[in-house]
Protein backbone atom coordinates (compact mmCIF):
# COMPACT_ATOMS: atom_id res chain seq x y z
CA UNK A 1 0.00 0.00 0.00
CA UNK A 2 2.36 2.41 1.00
CA UNK A 3 4.89 1.34 -2.07
CA UNK A 4 2.24 2.27 -4.10
CA UNK A 5 1.51 5.44 -2.94
CA UNK A 6 5.64 6.28 -2.80
CA UNK A 7 5.83 4.95 -6.19
CA UNK A 8 2.92 7.18 -7.44
CA UNK A 9 3.82 10.06 -5.72
CA UNK A 10 7.86 9.66 -6.70
CA UNK A 11 6.72 8.95 -10.10
CA UNK A 12 5.06 11.92 -10.82
CA UNK A 13 7.39 14.59 -8.83
CA UNK A 14 9.95 12.84 -11.54
CA UNK A 15 7.50 13.54 -15.00
CA UNK A 16 6.38 17.08 -13.27
CA UNK A 17 10.18 17.89 -12.70
CA UNK A 18 11.73 16.31 -15.76
CA UNK A 19 8.52 18.78 -17.27
CA UNK A 20 10.22 22.13 -15.25
CA UNK A 21 13.92 21.32 -16.84
CA UNK A 22 12.46 21.80 -20.31
CA UNK A 23 10.64 24.71 -19.89
CA UNK A 24 13.36 25.68 -18.25
CA UNK A 25 15.48 25.02 -21.51
CA UNK A 26 13.12 26.23 -23.25
CA UNK A 27 13.92 29.86 -22.07
CA UNK A 28 17.73 29.08 -22.31
CA UNK A 29 16.90 28.81 -25.98
CA UNK A 30 14.39 32.10 -26.46
CA UNK A 31 16.33 34.20 -24.74
CA UNK A 32 15.60 36.91 -25.78
CA UNK A 33 18.56 38.83 -23.34
CA UNK A 34 21.84 37.09 -21.91
CA UNK A 35 20.57 37.72 -18.13
CA UNK A 36 17.17 35.58 -19.21
CA UNK A 37 19.54 32.56 -20.33
CA UNK A 38 21.86 32.78 -17.23
CA UNK A 39 18.32 32.92 -14.86
CA UNK A 40 16.88 29.95 -16.80
CA UNK A 41 20.18 27.88 -16.34
CA UNK A 42 19.50 28.67 -12.49
CA UNK A 43 16.24 27.26 -13.07
CA UNK A 44 17.02 24.43 -14.77
CA UNK A 45 20.07 23.37 -12.50
CA UNK A 46 17.52 23.45 -9.14
CA UNK A 47 15.02 21.33 -11.16
CA UNK A 48 18.00 18.78 -11.98
CA UNK A 49 19.24 19.00 -8.73
CA UNK A 50 15.35 18.10 -7.58
CA UNK A 51 15.44 15.34 -10.25
CA UNK A 52 18.63 13.66 -8.62
CA UNK A 53 17.14 13.61 -5.43
CA UNK A 54 14.09 12.29 -6.22
CA UNK A 55 15.59 9.19 -8.38
CA UNK A 56 17.71 8.98 -5.49
CA UNK A 57 14.57 8.33 -3.35
CA UNK A 58 13.09 6.01 -5.79
CA UNK A 59 16.25 3.92 -5.82
CA UNK A 60 17.08 4.41 -1.80
CA UNK A 61 20.67 5.11 -2.48
CA UNK A 62 22.76 7.97 -0.58
CA UNK A 63 24.44 8.40 -4.25
CA UNK A 64 22.61 10.49 -6.18
CA UNK A 65 22.47 12.34 -3.51
CA UNK A 66 25.77 13.42 -3.42
CA UNK A 67 25.40 14.19 -7.08
CA UNK A 68 22.58 16.54 -6.40
CA UNK A 69 25.35 18.65 -3.79
CA UNK A 70 27.91 18.88 -6.46
CA UNK A 71 25.59 20.48 -8.38
CA UNK A 72 24.11 22.66 -6.08
CA UNK A 73 27.08 24.39 -5.99
CA UNK A 74 28.70 24.38 -9.66
CA UNK A 75 25.48 25.98 -9.78
CA UNK A 76 25.97 28.10 -7.67
CA UNK A 77 29.24 29.37 -8.40
CA UNK A 78 28.29 29.23 -12.50
CA UNK A 79 25.90 31.45 -12.44
CA UNK A 80 27.63 34.11 -9.60
CA UNK A 81 30.29 33.82 -12.54
CA UNK A 82 27.93 34.63 -15.15
CA UNK A 83 26.20 37.41 -13.24
CA UNK A 84 29.81 39.32 -12.80
CA UNK A 85 30.18 38.86 -16.57
CA UNK A 86 27.42 40.52 -17.26
CA UNK A 87 28.20 43.44 -14.83
CA UNK A 88 31.80 43.89 -16.63
CA UNK A 89 31.49 42.17 -20.26
CA UNK A 90 30.27 43.45 -23.27
CA UNK A 91 27.54 45.80 -22.26
CA UNK A 92 25.82 45.76 -26.01
CA UNK A 93 24.89 42.62 -27.40
CA UNK B 1 10.49 -1.20 -5.42
CA UNK B 2 10.96 -3.51 -2.81
CA UNK B 3 12.51 -1.09 -0.30
CA UNK B 4 9.87 1.42 -0.77
CA UNK B 5 6.94 -1.53 0.47
CA UNK B 6 8.40 -1.46 3.98
CA UNK B 7 7.90 2.19 4.59
CA UNK B 8 5.24 2.40 7.20
CA UNK B 9 1.86 4.28 5.98
CA UNK B 10 2.13 7.34 8.68
CA UNK B 11 5.45 8.25 6.66
CA UNK B 12 4.23 7.41 3.12
CA UNK B 13 1.88 9.59 3.46
CA UNK B 14 3.53 12.98 4.77
CA UNK B 15 6.42 11.75 2.10
CA UNK B 16 4.08 11.76 -0.98
CA UNK B 17 2.38 14.94 0.16
CA UNK B 18 6.01 16.93 0.53
CA UNK B 19 7.11 15.40 -2.80
CA UNK B 20 4.30 16.37 -4.94
CA UNK B 21 3.95 19.91 -3.07
CA UNK B 22 7.49 20.37 -3.78
CA UNK B 23 7.71 19.17 -7.72
CA UNK B 24 4.71 21.16 -8.16
CA UNK B 25 5.66 24.03 -6.85
CA UNK B 26 8.86 24.07 -9.15
CA UNK B 27 6.85 23.14 -12.03
CA UNK B 28 4.31 26.20 -11.67
CA UNK B 29 7.80 28.17 -10.96
CA UNK B 30 9.40 27.36 -14.36
CA UNK B 31 5.83 27.82 -16.22
CA UNK B 32 5.81 31.03 -14.82
CA UNK B 33 9.77 31.43 -15.94
CA UNK B 34 8.60 31.08 -19.27
CA UNK B 35 5.04 32.71 -19.59
CA UNK B 36 6.04 36.28 -17.70
CA UNK B 37 6.80 39.20 -20.04
CA UNK B 38 9.52 41.11 -18.71
CA UNK B 39 13.00 40.10 -17.37
CA UNK B 40 11.53 41.90 -14.19
CA UNK B 41 8.74 39.75 -13.57
CA UNK B 42 10.95 36.54 -14.27
CA UNK B 43 13.26 37.00 -11.86
CA UNK B 44 10.63 36.05 -9.16
CA UNK B 45 9.72 32.65 -10.60
CA UNK B 46 12.87 30.89 -9.64
CA UNK B 47 12.26 31.74 -5.70
CA UNK B 48 9.12 29.45 -6.10
CA UNK B 49 11.86 26.58 -6.80
CA UNK B 50 14.35 27.36 -4.44
CA UNK B 51 11.87 28.05 -1.75
CA UNK B 52 9.42 25.57 -0.58
CA UNK B 53 10.10 23.57 -4.23
CA UNK B 54 13.27 22.41 -2.67
CA UNK B 55 11.98 22.72 0.63
CA UNK B 56 9.53 19.40 -0.18
CA UNK B 57 11.51 17.52 -1.48
CA UNK B 58 14.61 17.64 0.66
CA UNK B 59 11.81 17.68 3.75
CA UNK B 60 11.02 14.48 1.78
CA UNK B 61 14.04 13.02 1.00
CA UNK B 62 15.58 13.29 5.02
CA UNK B 63 12.62 11.77 6.27
CA UNK B 64 12.45 8.94 4.23
CA UNK B 65 16.31 8.57 3.99
CA UNK B 66 16.07 8.54 8.11
CA UNK B 67 13.94 5.81 8.28
CA UNK B 68 16.08 3.59 5.46
CA UNK B 69 19.06 4.42 7.81
CA UNK B 70 17.75 4.24 11.27
CA UNK B 71 19.01 7.40 12.55
CA UNK B 72 18.72 10.93 11.49
CA UNK B 73 19.92 11.99 8.38
CA UNK B 74 20.61 15.75 8.11
CA UNK B 75 22.53 16.62 5.33
CA UNK B 76 19.85 17.02 2.52
CA UNK B 77 18.25 19.69 5.15
CA UNK B 78 22.11 21.09 4.58
CA UNK B 79 21.90 21.31 1.09
CA UNK B 80 18.32 22.67 1.30
CA UNK B 81 19.62 25.69 3.21
CA UNK B 82 22.37 26.28 1.22
CA UNK B 83 19.98 26.37 -2.13
CA UNK B 84 17.82 28.80 0.09
CA UNK B 85 20.52 31.19 1.06
CA UNK B 86 22.47 30.62 -2.42
CA UNK B 87 19.81 31.45 -5.09
CA UNK B 88 18.55 34.65 -3.69
CA UNK B 89 22.55 35.83 -4.05
CA UNK B 90 22.80 35.10 -7.90
CA UNK B 91 19.10 36.61 -8.33
CA UNK B 92 20.37 39.82 -6.96
CA UNK B 93 23.32 39.62 -8.50
CA UNK B 94 21.57 38.94 -11.68
CA UNK B 95 19.15 41.56 -11.01
CA UNK B 96 21.71 44.43 -10.81
CA UNK B 97 23.18 43.63 -13.66
CA UNK B 98 20.16 43.39 -15.54
CA UNK B 99 19.15 47.00 -14.09
CA UNK B 100 22.63 47.79 -15.07
CA UNK B 101 22.52 47.03 -18.55
CA UNK B 102 18.92 48.60 -19.04
CA UNK B 103 20.67 52.06 -17.70
CA UNK B 104 23.79 51.35 -20.51
CA UNK B 105 21.31 50.76 -23.06
CA UNK B 106 18.95 53.61 -22.00
CA UNK B 107 16.16 51.38 -21.49
CA UNK B 108 15.38 52.86 -17.97
CA UNK B 109 16.33 56.10 -16.77
CA UNK B 110 19.97 56.71 -15.37
CA UNK B 111 19.33 56.96 -11.14
CA UNK B 112 16.25 57.71 -8.79
CA UNK B 113 12.86 58.27 -10.29
CA UNK B 114 11.85 54.71 -10.67
CA UNK B 115 7.88 54.44 -10.01
CA UNK B 116 7.39 53.02 -13.62
CA UNK B 117 7.84 49.55 -14.40
CA UNK B 118 10.22 49.05 -17.25
CA UNK B 119 8.62 47.94 -20.40
CA UNK B 120 8.66 44.05 -22.30
CA UNK B 121 11.98 43.49 -23.35
CA UNK B 122 11.20 42.18 -26.43
CA UNK C 1 46.20 35.63 20.88
CA UNK C 2 42.86 34.11 20.59
CA UNK C 3 41.31 36.10 18.10
CA UNK C 4 44.40 35.43 16.29
CA UNK C 5 43.73 32.19 16.56
CA UNK C 6 40.33 31.42 16.62
CA UNK C 7 39.55 34.93 14.48
CA UNK C 8 35.86 33.11 13.92
CA UNK C 9 34.71 31.44 16.79
CA UNK C 10 30.58 31.21 15.22
CA UNK C 11 31.29 30.48 11.66
CA UNK C 12 34.45 28.06 12.46
CA UNK C 13 31.81 26.39 15.20
CA UNK C 14 29.05 26.38 12.29
CA UNK C 15 31.42 25.21 9.65
CA UNK C 16 32.58 21.76 12.41
CA UNK C 17 29.15 20.72 13.02
CA UNK C 18 28.28 21.10 9.10
CA UNK C 19 31.21 19.02 8.59
CA UNK C 20 29.72 16.56 11.08
CA UNK C 21 26.18 16.41 9.80
CA UNK C 22 27.87 15.70 6.24
CA UNK C 23 29.92 12.93 7.70
CA UNK C 24 28.74 11.29 10.84
CA UNK C 25 28.88 12.42 14.62
CA UNK C 26 32.82 10.58 15.78
CA UNK C 27 36.17 11.81 16.95
CA UNK C 28 38.03 12.12 14.31
CA UNK C 29 35.41 13.48 12.34
CA UNK C 30 35.38 16.07 15.17
CA UNK C 31 39.02 17.22 15.06
CA UNK C 32 39.32 16.87 11.16
CA UNK C 33 36.19 18.88 10.94
CA UNK C 34 37.50 21.19 13.53
CA UNK C 35 41.13 21.57 12.05
CA UNK C 36 39.13 22.47 8.44
CA UNK C 37 37.42 24.82 10.01
CA UNK C 38 40.14 26.79 11.83
CA UNK C 39 42.42 26.77 8.32
CA UNK C 40 39.09 28.29 6.58
CA UNK C 41 39.18 30.78 9.78
CA UNK C 42 42.90 31.96 8.75
CA UNK C 43 42.22 32.24 5.48
CA UNK C 44 38.54 34.04 5.85
CA UNK C 45 39.97 36.54 7.89
CA UNK C 46 42.67 38.11 5.41
CA UNK C 47 39.90 38.43 2.91
CA UNK C 48 37.32 40.01 5.01
CA UNK C 49 38.60 42.03 7.85
CA UNK C 50 35.40 42.82 9.46
CA UNK C 51 33.66 40.34 11.76
CA UNK C 52 30.07 39.88 11.40
CA UNK C 53 28.78 38.20 14.68
CA UNK C 54 25.43 39.02 15.78
CA UNK C 55 24.92 41.05 18.98
CA UNK C 56 21.96 39.75 20.15
CA UNK C 57 20.82 35.85 19.94
CA UNK C 58 17.45 35.92 21.44
CA UNK C 59 15.62 38.05 18.33
CA UNK C 60 17.36 35.28 16.28
CA UNK C 61 14.36 32.61 16.54
CA UNK C 62 11.73 34.85 15.94
CA UNK C 63 13.09 35.99 12.94
CA UNK C 64 13.24 32.63 11.24
CA UNK C 65 9.75 31.51 12.56
CA UNK C 66 8.19 35.35 11.02
CA UNK C 67 10.34 34.44 8.08
CA UNK C 68 9.05 30.73 7.75
CA UNK C 69 5.37 32.14 7.54
CA UNK C 70 6.15 34.65 5.16
CA UNK C 71 7.44 32.38 2.30
CA UNK C 72 4.45 30.34 3.08
CA UNK C 73 2.12 32.94 2.46
CA UNK C 74 4.23 34.31 -0.69
CA UNK C 75 4.48 31.00 -1.84
CA UNK C 76 1.07 30.65 -2.01
CA UNK C 77 -0.22 34.33 -3.23
CA UNK C 78 2.74 33.69 -6.26
CA UNK C 79 1.96 30.09 -7.28
CA UNK C 80 -1.61 31.74 -7.52
CA UNK C 81 -0.79 34.78 -9.47
CA UNK C 82 1.44 32.60 -11.94
CA UNK C 83 -1.43 30.65 -12.42
CA UNK C 84 -4.15 33.45 -13.31
CA UNK C 85 -1.56 35.36 -14.96
CA UNK C 86 -3.00 37.02 -18.16
CA UNK C 87 -6.69 36.73 -16.53
CA UNK C 88 -5.68 38.88 -13.38
CA UNK C 89 -4.60 42.61 -13.71
CA UNK C 90 -1.38 42.04 -11.93
CA UNK C 91 1.08 45.16 -12.19
CA UNK C 92 4.43 44.59 -11.03
CA UNK C 93 6.76 47.50 -9.55
CA UNK C 94 9.32 49.28 -8.54
CA UNK C 95 9.66 50.75 -5.19
CA UNK C 96 11.57 52.72 -3.23
CA UNK C 97 12.32 51.59 0.49
CA UNK C 98 14.16 54.20 2.75
CA UNK C 99 16.15 52.19 5.20
CA UNK C 100 17.35 52.92 9.12
CA UNK C 101 19.33 49.66 8.88
CA UNK C 102 23.15 50.36 8.70
CA UNK C 103 24.77 47.64 9.19
CA UNK C 104 26.74 45.95 6.15
CA UNK C 105 26.20 42.25 7.49
CA UNK C 106 22.25 43.51 8.51
CA UNK C 107 21.98 44.77 5.26
CA UNK C 108 22.81 41.26 3.49
CA UNK C 109 20.87 39.39 5.41
CA UNK C 110 17.66 41.77 4.73
CA UNK C 111 18.55 40.98 1.49
CA UNK C 112 18.96 37.56 1.59
CA UNK C 113 15.63 37.24 3.41
CA UNK C 114 13.59 39.91 0.45
CA UNK C 115 15.31 38.18 -2.20
CA UNK C 116 14.19 33.94 -0.81
CA UNK C 117 10.51 34.86 -0.68
CA UNK C 118 8.37 34.99 -3.72
CA UNK C 119 7.09 38.52 -4.40
CA UNK C 120 9.72 40.45 -3.82
CA UNK C 121 13.30 40.97 -5.41
CA UNK C 122 16.37 43.15 -3.94
CA UNK C 123 17.35 45.13 -6.76
CA UNK C 124 20.16 47.37 -5.86
CA UNK C 125 20.65 49.91 -2.23
CA UNK C 126 22.38 52.85 -2.63
CA UNK C 127 24.52 54.60 0.14
CA UNK C 128 23.80 58.01 -0.30
CA UNK C 129 20.27 57.88 -0.38
CA UNK C 130 20.18 55.23 2.11
CA UNK C 131 17.18 53.55 0.19
CA UNK C 132 17.13 50.23 -1.41
CA UNK C 133 15.20 49.66 -5.14
CA UNK C 134 12.93 46.59 -4.49
CA UNK C 135 10.79 45.46 -7.35
CA UNK C 136 7.80 43.50 -6.19
CA UNK C 137 5.79 41.04 -8.23
CA UNK C 138 2.18 42.03 -7.15
CA UNK C 139 1.87 46.04 -7.21
CA UNK C 140 -1.21 46.11 -4.99
CA UNK C 141 0.91 44.63 -2.13
CA UNK C 142 3.27 47.59 -2.04
CA UNK C 143 1.99 49.11 1.20
CA UNK C 144 2.28 46.00 2.61
CA UNK C 145 5.81 45.25 1.86
CA UNK C 146 6.67 48.93 2.94
CA UNK C 147 4.83 48.05 6.24
CA UNK C 148 6.79 44.65 6.74
CA UNK C 149 9.93 45.96 5.85
CA UNK C 150 9.80 48.53 7.98
CA UNK C 151 7.58 47.22 10.66
CA UNK C 152 9.15 43.80 10.94
CA UNK C 153 12.72 42.81 9.81
CA UNK C 154 14.44 46.13 10.13
CA UNK C 155 13.74 46.50 14.04
CA UNK C 156 14.54 42.55 14.11
CA UNK C 157 17.58 43.20 12.47
CA UNK C 158 18.76 46.11 13.91
CA UNK C 159 18.32 44.58 17.14
CA UNK C 160 20.67 41.35 16.28
CA UNK C 161 23.27 43.56 14.36
CA UNK C 162 23.40 46.88 15.90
Amino acid sequence: MSGTILTFAIGYAQVVLGLAGCLAGVRILRGPRAQDRVLALDTLYIAVMLLFLVTGMRLGSLYLFEAAMVIAVMGFVASIALAKFLFRGEVIE
Amino acid sequence: MSPLDDVPLWLALPVAGLVMLGSTLTLIGAWGFLRLDSFYDRLHAPTLASSWGTGGVILASALLASFQQGRPILHELMVGLGIMTTVPVTLMLLGRAALHRDRAEGKLPPAPDRDDGPGKDE
Amino acid sequence: MMTRLVPYPVQSGLLTILWMVMTRFSLGHLLLGGALALLAGWAMSSLHPERATPRNWRVVPRLIATLFGDIVRSNIRVARLILTEGRSDRRSAFLEVPLQLRSPTGLAVLAIILTATPGTAWIEYSHDRQSLVLHVFDGAETDHYLGVIRDVYEPMLQEIFE
